[in-house]
């Protein structure tokens, strides 16, 4: 609080932690508050799965440098295991979301092994390409039912005694698992783990000659963050109550990339800020019919051309803080 | 807190409705028209299926008997989720008791669950997929205007009797076409046709040449586009490109609106065979509410059978509610009595709903003019066949309702 010192917007020094602590416990009591200020519950559900998508999302581009063209395929696999396991086989929801993240996870190993050995925009193009060909598996395999999706997915007890089909109880579960992964990825971006991730996104072949298996870190943040991104689609399945091939559309990929851009890439509070406004936008402004995706451009553009480092990255920019 | 407010309120509002029965109770009604207004179903629900809506509450003269009528409309994108939560938003805080349109399947299905769960309505005229009536059938949801069963089994019959008893199948590789396919071959073997062969296509297909040759090859009379939205206009383009239609084979589109041939243009789908259950210019009575439909639309588009399905389900529901006396709130009970009586409206004819909410009329199975024979714009179709109300759509004896099993 006291040092004004001149560290970019992401080079987290100990001072400025608790910055952090304070957005992070605002954002908590405000999301806490959420059920009784009149708030349409499901809404801030929704866009909880979302801001959890993006802030895994940001820790693979924000801190490792590596934009993932194909997150979307991590969403859906999470999203298509726990509604398959939820509805047909009848588990309950927290095995569910268990066998969500374990198949995120298997589908991360699989495909960061081949998408890391690639820099840049070549990455960028073999998740694509991967994420596309998850697509059309998920399209065909009859589990998924296709276009029509897997439906009226149960909502049943958690852990036996948290009854998810209660909208309060069911937003409370939703706001603890958000937090726990949000602190989750706080604690990695700022472990020795994550000091190495961004070393490796300011100077990859500096960080090699440091003798960092860079390969190695990227892989690891490849998992986790694909991990997370299963979670999100595990928890979203409560939420709708369906999956679809939309979570696994390409353009899902791009959606996240969009609200990290919008809430401000390398903040840890910038995706949750950039999901919000993302999913208010397609809620609200829903019956605005056609011009829902004008605006949503309109928004883009202004965004990439006033404030570059998005809302929350001009904020600690402006403040000198990290946030 | 609000939740079990309402659900007490509710709970309150149908000891009220069951003591009192058709006594003096809520006249009030809302409408939600929820629909793809962006995307690529947007020229066939859209705005449009607000007009209708619209129209049907003006046309109804509910509101000079006293009722009081509401409507809210919004974009679902096509994304299931984006369907349900605005959906769900929509029963709890805005008190909507009726979905209208929703078309796209995934959607379609999804509010499916919904209604049933908060014991609401849908008429559905948008969703192609007939498991809405089927194995997922709920006593909260009509399906109004069409399904994929009754698109295959139409046009599938009325072509082999118009004598084309030889089939070709270009199928778009997914559970979807699959079914079309599945279920076209099956009318076409029992009305005495064969089906020579099927080739399957990615979905979003852009180059439909080799698939194209093969059919041609094949030298079927008929070559059925087992595919939808972008596949089939690409496929009818590519089609006109090689001369099939004019080769003498005739072109059947399972899944194709009006909005679509006006799209391609006549030059392109002159020739194509496929099945609606609703065309503007069919007699007077569809012309008159035509021709007030595209007065009030952008680029006077006349209505497709979707929009048209809005404008006659809200009818029946508007109808039934009336005879009631009062709108008694309770999702199941709406769709009961409309199951009770039977349809009669300008636009589908006399009809019935049958136990599974599937609606019936017949269907029509269409060829498109050559631009000689078109004497303006929207003047497409030439009726070839009529299948009646109850050959054109699933039997019940093979429907797997749940609730026909009582």
């Amino acid at each position: 609080m006291t040092t004004m010192t001149t560290s970019s917007a992401d080079g987290v020094s100990k001072p400025f932690i608790r910055d952090e602590m304070w957005a992070f416990l605002i954002m908590t009591a405000l999301l806490v508050m959420v059920p009784v200020s009149g708030i349409y519950p499901f809404f801030v559900m929704q866009a909880l799965c979302f801001a959890l998508f993006a802030c895994a999302f940001n820790l693979l581009i924000g801190y490792s440098g590596l934009l993932s063209f194909g997150h979307a395929m991590f969403l859906g696999t999470g999203g298509y295991v726990t509604a398959h396991a939820a509805k047909v086989w009848g588990v309950s929801p927290e095995i569910g979301i268990v066998l969500g993240v374990a198949a995120a996870v298997a589908l991360g190993v699989i495909t960061g092994l081949i998408a890391i050995r690639r820099q840049g925009i070549y990455f960028s193009m073999i998740t694509l390409a991967l994420s596309q060909l998850l697509y059309f598996v998920y399209l065909q395999t009859p589990f998924t039912h296709g276009e029509d999706g897997i439906q009226g997915v149960p909502q049943g007890m958690m852990f036996g005694i948290f009854d998810l089909s209660k909208p309060i109880t069911l937003y409370y579960v939703v706001l603890v698992i958000f937090l726990l992964a949000f602190l989750l990825i706080y604690r990695i971006i700022n472990s020795p783990f994550g000091e190495v991730l961004k070393s490796i996104r300011e100077n990859e072949p500096r960080a090699i000659s440091l003798g960092y298996k860079t390969d190695q870190y990227k892989l690891m943040a490849f998992i986790l963050s694909g991990a997370l991104a299963g979670l999100a689609g595990a928890v979203k399945v409560f939420v709708a109550q369906n999956a679809s091939l939309t979570d696994v559309h390409w353009t899902m990929s791009g959606e996240v990339v969009l609200m990290t851009l919008v809430g401000g890439l390398g903040t840890v509070f910038g995706p949750v800020i950039g999901a919000f406004v993302i999913i208010a936008m397609q809620q609200y402004l829903a019956s605005f019919g056609q011009w829902v995706l004008v605006i949503q451009g309109v928004i883009f553009v202004v965004c990439v051309l006033t404030f570059r480092r998005g809302v929350i990255g001009e904020i600690a920019h402006y403040f000198r803080r990290s946030l | 807190m609000k939740s079990k407010f309402s659900a007490l309120m509710l709970g309150s509002a149908l000891v009220l409705a069951s003591a009192t029965g058709a006594f003096a109770q809520d006249k009030n009604i809302k409408i939600g028209v929820l629909t793809d207004m962006s995307g690529l179903y947007a020229d066939l629900g859209g705005a449009g299926s607000v007009i209708a809506a619209q129209m049907a509450i003006e046309d109804s003269g509910m509101l000079a008997k006293g009722w009081k009528i509401e409507m809210v409309s919004a974009d679902h994108q096509n994304k299931p989720d984006v369907g349900t939560n605005i959906g769900r938003q929509w029963i709890d805080v805005e008190k909507v008791d009726v979905f209208v349109d929703v078309l796209n399947s995934g959607v379609g299905l999804a509010i499916n669950n919904l209604v049933k769960e908060k014991n609401a309505v849908m008429i559905n005229s948008g969703a192609a997929s007939s498991v809405l009536t089927d194995a997922q059938c709920t006593p909260n949801t009509v399906h109004w205007v069409y399904d994929t069963y009754m698109l295959a089994n139409s046009t599938g019959d009325a072509l082999v009797k118009s004598g084309g008893d030889t089939w070709y199948f270009l199928t778009a590789d997914y559970a979807f076409g699959q079914a079309l396919e599945k279920d076209t071959t099956a009318v076409v073997t029992k009305a005495g046709g064969k089906v020579l062969g099927a080739v399957k296509h990615p979905l979003n297909t852009a180059d439909f040449s080799s698939f194209l040759l093969q059919a041609q090859a094949s030298k079927a009379k008929i070559v059925g586009l087992a595919n939808a939205g972008g596949d089939t206009t690409n496929s009818i383009k590519q089609a006109a490109e090689f001369g099939i239609v004019k080769g003498g084979q005739k072109l059947a589109g399972l899944l194709l609106f009006i909005t679509d041939v006006h799209s391609l243009g006549l030059n392109v789908a002159q020739g194509l065979n496929f099945t609606e259950t609703f065309y503007w210019d069919l007699n007077d009575q569809t012309r008159a509410f035509s021709k007030k439909f595209s007065e009030r639309s952008k680029n006077k588009a006349q209505p497709s059978m979707v929009q048209a399905g809005v404008y006659s389900g809200l009818l029946h529901y508007f109808k039934v509610l009336d005879a009631n006396g009062g709108n008694p709130k309770d999702g199941a009970k709406v769709v009961s009595l409309m199951k009770d009586m039977k349809t009669d409206d300008a636009l589908f004819g006399k009809g019935e709903i049958q136990p599974n909410g599937r609606k019936i009329h017949p269907a029509y199975l269409f060829e498109v003019k050559t631009p000689s024979e078109s004497k303006g714009p929207w003047d497409y179709y030439k009726l070839i066949g009529t299948t009646p109300a109850d050959k054109a759509f699933r039997p019940l004896s093979e429907s797997a309702c749940p609730l026909l099993k009582k």
